[in-house]
């Protein structure tokens, strides 16, 4: 039996407590923070810690302040639902941001579904995403429209008639591209030459048994929907096997490892994202200097989407009122041109943002901007 | 598929199974000598990789253009250096103590110095891919017709026979290579002629991770993203081709290791890409359903 002398000061060490925990409105999220995609997580998460301090500079919402939960899933399969687990579950988040990668995404969609939290991922592009339920939710286009936009260019910008394709076989991301571009390629008069599979995450290193089938089928450009990884080393033995067609990706190239790992081989290739930090729109060019102050480095792609994603979050808290998961969900579902770092931001009904796509064209460190797609 | 492809394929066969060869040789040779799996063998190779990726920067730049290739041996003995004593310190720590004690408690410790080295390496030099400097410049060759041969695959290839080839007179040639073989032959026999045990199962280690370090730094010439978790793949396929040339036997593992990637290189550049390891690791277990012993592993065969 503890003595009421001691009980006193602890419980008044509660009680002043927990009323100042209980005020900051607690987000979990979940990262690639390690790992093969290591960049999409620091990059995103960056993006997110970069809007979150704004809005607490600016008061919070609803004046309580956002605290950020942050967990490394790195980059693995079985990570992140563990890591979702355990922000709902200890960490009491009321909503979830996460991930890049769909097949990380449509883990922990599932969980957050079923705890009725809200989820908004700032860049998995998979359409199946966000048809897991109606708590969740994205701030980017979908790989319907992306691999339309890059078939679109490569029949009317690269005149290309033959395409191969060279895909990952462990992403639903590469898998669910490869087979929009492939559709609608073809259904324009296109012809997909050669279609050749590899293991993403760091398994597959090696591909030039690949590419050396795909180089016997003679093809005016090569698609591949991976990651920057694998992207930079197929570039990089592409090149070394002497094929010099461009290769075409998708926003999974967008990052500053690409060059860095693909060297001068992937120079002159073309992929489609979100963003670029050369668009001159205000919006955008305010975004990278407060990234470039804080973080010392240039965005890629994924940082403006952890902001939208952040920001777009504290709006439903605004409009919600309060935190409760329904009404936070109801929020989301109604967000109307929000005039995002990304873009203007409407959330459809099958909660997915229609936005335009931008393409670019890999030059070393930076990428230069080759066209803007609308929907 | 045409001439030109399927010599293509072969090349890029050879030169993918050139690093099984030189890493399954690792495995071999301790296997010979002590009957065990040294699962950290992979780890080395990893630790060989970075030990290229921290050393060329600093290196490199004091030697001219001319020189060049000098710069290079100098990273790449330094790197077999520093393996080997890893790889000696490895046996001395965890190894040694447990020399007595069943084969399974070796092997189950194996195993943890192998995540220790994943798991260290990932508290050291951080978890992200990292890019590997350019230390030979990668280009095809010139003269070689409708066939593509890069620096990097010929200057791997040579490295591996030269290696292949000093390795195999020390352990012919050489006082310590007798000792060898004959603690491979019978221990307790060796031990009473006066063979120094713990000095031979040092050296053999120290010769294994040495090359284990060479094939870290050829692969990351090759495939130069590098990560700590990078020798977990290649770990086990080369001891998949240490298997299927007859484990314990030096040529075997060599032609172990240029089969497997041979044979992956052709389901790889087939239209049966998704299904590259699942056919070359069932042709394996079908060779070893009819040679059990591996293509070498002949009961009369000299064991290391």
């Amino acid at each position: 039996m503890m003595k009421p002398i001691f009980i006193v000061p602890i419980l008044a060490a509660v009680v002043a407590i927990s009323p100042l925990r209980a005020q900051d409105i607690v987000v979990g999220e979940f990262a690639s923070l390690t790992g093969s995609e290591a960049t999409f997580g620091i990059n995103s998460s960056n993006g997110v810690e970069l809007a979150k301090e704004e809005i607490n500079n600016a008061g919070g919402v609803l004046g309580r302040k956002i605290r950020i939960v942050l967990e490394d899933d790195q980059s693995k399969p079985g990570q992140p639902s563990a890591a979702v687990k355990k922000l709902i579950a200890s960490d009491k988040a009321i909503a979830i941001v996460g991930e890049i990668a769909s097949s990380r995404s449509l883990e922990a969609a599932p969980i957050c579904q079923e705890a009725k939290i809200p989820m908004v991922s700032p860049g998995s592009t998979n359409p199946r995403v966000t048809e897991v339920g109606n708590y969740v939710f994205r701030v980017c286009f979908i790989d319907p429209f992306q691999g339309t936009v890059m078939a679109k260019f490569a029949l009317d910008q690269l005149h290309a008639k033959k395409v191969a394709v060279l895909q990952d076989v462990k992403s639903d991301y590469s898998q669910g591209l490869a087979k929009f571009f492939s559709d609608y390629f073809k259904a324009h008069g296109g012809e997909i030459v050669s279609d050749r599979f590899y293991s993403g995450g760091g398994t597959d290193r090696d591909f030039r048994a690949q590419l050396t089938a795909i180089k016997a089928a003679q093809p005016d450009a090569i698609f591949v929907p991976g990651y920057y990884t694998e992207a930079g080393l197929i570039a990089k033995q592409a090149r070394s096997l002497g094929i010099k067609v461009p290769l075409l990706g998708g926003d999974g190239w967008d990052s500053p490892k690409l060059s860095e790992i693909g060297g001068s081989a992937i120079n002159g290739c073309y992929f489609s994202t979100h963003f670029s930090p050369q668009d001159k729109n205000p919006k955008v060019q305010d975004f990278v200097s407060k990234y470039r102050t804080k973080f010392n480095a240039m965005p890629d792609g994924m940082a403006p989407l952890g902001y939208d994603a952040m920001m777009i979050l504290a709006e439903a808290f605004k409009t919600a009122g309060g935190t409760d998961g329904a009404k936070v969900r109801d929020a989301l579902a109604n967000v109307k041109n929000y005039d995002g770092v990304t873009g203007k931001i409407t959330i459809d009904e099958k909660r997915n943002a229609t936005k335009s796509a931008v393409v670019l064209k890999v030059n070393g460190k930076q990428n230069d901007y080759v066209a803007t797609v609308a929907p | 598929m045409t001439k030109v492809e399927f010599f293509q394929q072969l090349i890029n066969g050879l030169s993918l199974g050139s690093f099984y060869a030189l890493i399954a040789l690792g495995y071999t040779m301790v296997y010979g000598v002590l009957r065990f799996i040294n699962f950290a063998h992979g780890d080395v190779f990893m630790l060989g990789a970075f030990s290229g990726y921290y050393l060329t920067p600093r290196v490199l730049p004091h030697f001219s253009a001319a020189f060049a290739p000098i710069g290079v041996a100098v990273v790449l003995l330094s790197t077999m250096c520093i393996c080997a004593v890893v790889g000696m310190t490895i046996e001395r720590l965890a190894y040694r103590p447990l020399r007595k004690r069943p084969k399974l408690t070796v092997l189950i410790t194996a195993i943890g110095v192998s995540l220790f080295l994943e798991y260290g390496g990932q508290f050291v030099f951080g978890a992200d891919p990292k890019a590997f400097p350019e230390l030979v410049v990668d280009r095809p060759l010139e003269h070689t017709g409708a066939l593509t041969i890069t620096t990097t695959q010929v200057a791997a290839f040579a490295v591996t026979i030269l290696l292949l080839i000093s390795l195999t007179l020390i352990v012919k040639r050489t006082r310590l290579g007798r000792a060898m073989r004959a603690v491979s032959n019978n221990a307790t026999a060796a031990a009473l002629m006066g063979v120094n045990i713990d000095t031979v199962i040092s050296f053999t280690f120290a010769l294994g991770s040495a090359l284990a370090g060479a094939a870290g730094i050829l692969y990351a010439l090759s495939y130069p993203s590098i990560d700590p978790l990078m020798g977990l793949l290649p770990g086990v396929k080369a001891f998949v081709a240490a298997v299927l040339g007859g484990i314990g036997n030096i040529p075997g593992a060599a032609v172990g290791g240029i089969v497997l990637g041979v044979v992956e290189t052709f389901v790889g550049g087939s239209s049966f890409s998704t299904y590259r390891d699942a056919i070359a690791f069932a042709l394996l277990i079908g060779i070893l359903l009819f040679r059990p012993s591996g293509i070498f592993g002949r009961t009369q065969v000299e064991k290391v």
